[in-house]
């Protein structure tokens, strides 16, 4: 059953209401910007479809356009960040980290300023697109930074608290946002704290007598979230008790709360709509490999590129569907038995 | 107007900068000669007559802002700091050793006043516009100024940060240049031809002034005339010489990258290279006294 503590959406299931989780940016950057007259924004010639002209909109004189140049974009954010502003700079997570990460390492990271990098179409489902938009190594490269604070959120409400957040963190960031309307799973009521997993489902054990030895972990991050929610309810129909925690902040990683779920269910599964190298699979194996060594199962992106479609067809192709986290976690809770 | 006492004071300490970068660099066994050499001079002005700031308090809220963009001719910056009062002199002996606050490349973090992290070409004049852009933002009436290197002028980062200066019209931004020719492996016009610079600078819509960057006068005068620029950012367009005052190594890009006792010997042994150095310098420096 959903847990009653993470007050999601009651209609998640049935009628869920859609959202991108950039719209969720494009909000929250505006109640951001009215609580804190440092924040700024700037753009890479892709104001729309980051949302970030809701932005312009609401504050023009705090909006600052740099044209297609994303090295440029991270160093102007750096050097505002320097002297006492909050930058959110925006393009489409290929670009911005994927061409101007070492700018990013450099200017922001190691000088330890408070720029955020908003990496928008994250992830397969940016359309048609194809495989030159789609960033699938985003978390990866962002998580191996240092002083780096990185969220992937798995809604367009959970986006637009996340920035909020962060704006009040003062430290540098990345946000990954999607482009594709997923449903809106978390409320205004739903917790969000920066580096605290939520946990988003927990079967009811007096169901199953009170204990069973079926029992397994999801961990999932992103806006597909809500496939792994959907494979829950198919698992306990098959008697098979689940977790699923939503780890929206890869960096600092909830060690406390990824080794205790994990250690209750003995089996794990980590979901993502990213390469399974270095994204939340890897951030999770890298943990209980040293903590609590678990059969684990990455259901994830393997080591390919996108490819232009639509949400349907790529979740299919690329094996993110509900029956494959269903089989991911059968198949863990059959190796833990072993 | 200053008085040529003051000028000569100027040249003085400049002197002073050199002979501690070649102290320093000989004692890391490790390090960048030729560009802090020829960069003596421009931070001697700086640091000693052009920028508002104060030694004791780095973080002074209304202080002029030196970025440093070529961070690899930190051993300059760091000297110059020194000898302003910001840190023991005896402290830039550290450079380039474990522990040091004087990091190989220039980190924010470790050392205050440096302003900001650099090594990584390309990404100064950009930082440098966006703390102009936000500070203007603000009302502030500071100046920036961005130290930039010739060759680091191969790299995109850098012309999309012009591209933004000129646009947004960042007269608070000043950017010199050291136009000094070479680059780790030869001379700029052959790795890659940069000219005409000063055209392409024009043609991004900043203000250049051409400079001899050692004559001490001719950097103070532009710096002033900079301030009466209010409608574009400026570029004062540096011509020095890599390894100003050690004649043996003037003008030869062998010397970019290698410090005293580790450089070139076909004109003076490794083990004598420091000595000769600190006698060239001393040299000048009676040349100075005595002009």
């Amino acid at each position: 059953m959903l847990n009653p503590d993470a007050k999601l959406d009651a209609n998640l299931f049935e009628k869920p209401t859609m959202a991108s989780s950039r719209e969720g940016f494009g909000k929250g950057v505006v109640e951001a910007g009215k609580a804190d007259e440092r924040v700024v924004v700037l753009s890479a010639d892709l104001s729309e479809s980051t949302q970030a002209h809701h932005f312009q909109k609401e504050f023009p004189e705090r909006f600052v356009q740099v044209g297609v140049a994303e090295q440029n974009l991270a160093t102007v954010a750096a050097g505002m960040a320097n002297y006492g502003k909050i930058p959110f700079f925006t393009s489409y997570a290929t670009f911005s980290p994927g061409r101007n990460w070492e700018q990013i390492r450099t200017t922001i990271a190691l000088n330890n300023v408070p720029a955020v990098c908003c990496g928008m179409h994250a992830g397969l489902l940016t359309g048609p697109d194809g495989a030159t938009h789609q960033a699938l190594e985003d978390l990866a490269m962002m998580r191996a930074l240092p002083n780096m604070i990185v969220i992937s959120p798995c809604d367009s409400e959970e986006g637009r608290k996340a920035v909020i957040a962060i704006a009040k963190s003062g430290k540098p960031a990345y946000l990954r946002f999607a482009r594709e309307k997923t449903p809106v799973l978390t409320t205004a009521e739903t917790p969000f704290e920066i580096g605290k997993a939520v946990v988003f489902w927990r079967s009811d054990l007096q169901k199953f007598g009170g204990q069973t030895s079926n029992k397994v972990a999801i961990f999932t991050t992103g806006p597909l979230s809500y496939l792994t929610l959907h494979a829950a309810r198919e698992l306990e129909k098959e008697s098979i008790a689940v977790t699923v925690i939503n780890v929206h902040t890869l960096s600092p990683l909830d060690t406390d709360t990824i080794v205790r779920e994990a250690s209750n269910a003995g089996a794990v599964v980590t979901f993502e709509e990213h390469q399974l190298s270095g994204g939340l699979g890897g951030a999770v194996a890298e943990c209980l490999a040293k903590n609590a060594p678990l059969p684990i199962e990455m259901v994830g992106v393997q080591n390919r590129f996108g490819q232009s479609g639509g949400a349907k067809d790529l979740i299919k192709e690329y094996k993110l569907d509900v029956p494959d986290i269903v089989a991911a976690a059968k198949k863990a809770i059959s190796r833990a038995k072993k | 107007m200053l008085s040529e006492v003051e000028i000569k004071k100027l040249a003085l300490k400049a002197n002073d900068v050199r002979q501690t970068i070649i102290q320093m660099l000989a004692e890391a066994k490790s390090g960048h000669t030729a560009g802090p050499l020829g960069m003596a001079d421009i931070f001697a002005a700086l640091y000693f007559h052009v920028m508002k700031h104060d030694p004791k308090n780095p973080d002074w809220a209304d202080r002029d802002r030196l970025m440093l963009s070529n961070g690899h001719i930190t051993p300059v910056r760091y000297a110059a700091m020194a000898h302003a009062g910001y840190f023991p002199v005896e402290e830039c002996m550290t450079l380039r050793k474990f522990g040091s606050r004087l990091q190989g490349h220039p980190e924010r973090d470790m050392l205050p006043g440096v302003e900001t992290t650099s090594g990584p070409l390309g990404s100064g004049v950009s930082q440098a516009a966006g703390y102009a852009y936000a500070a203007r933002l603000d009302g502030k009436r500071f100046r920036v100024f961005c130290l930039t290197s010739d060759g680091e002028h191969g790299e995109g980062n850098t012309w999309e940060g012009v591209m933004f200066a000129g646009k947004y019209r960042l007269s608070n931004l000043t950017q010199i240049m050291d136009r000094n020719n070479i680059q780790i492996d030869g001379n700029t016009e052959d790795i890659m031809p940069l000219e005409p610079l000063a055209d392409k600078y024009k043609a991004f819509n900043w203000h250049v002034i051409e400079i001899d960057g050692h004559s001490m006068r001719e950097i103070l005068d532009t710096c002033h005339e900079v301030e009466s620029i209010q409608d574009r950012p400026t570029l004062i367009l540096a011509h020095t010489t890599p390894g100003k005052g050690v004649e043996e190594i003037e003008n030869d890009y062998r010397w970019h990258g290698n410090p005293p006792g580790k450089g070139p010997t076909d004109k003076i042994p490794a083990d004598k290279q420091k000595e000769v150095f600190l006698q060239r310098l001393a040299e000048v420096r009676e040349r100075i006294e005595n002009s």
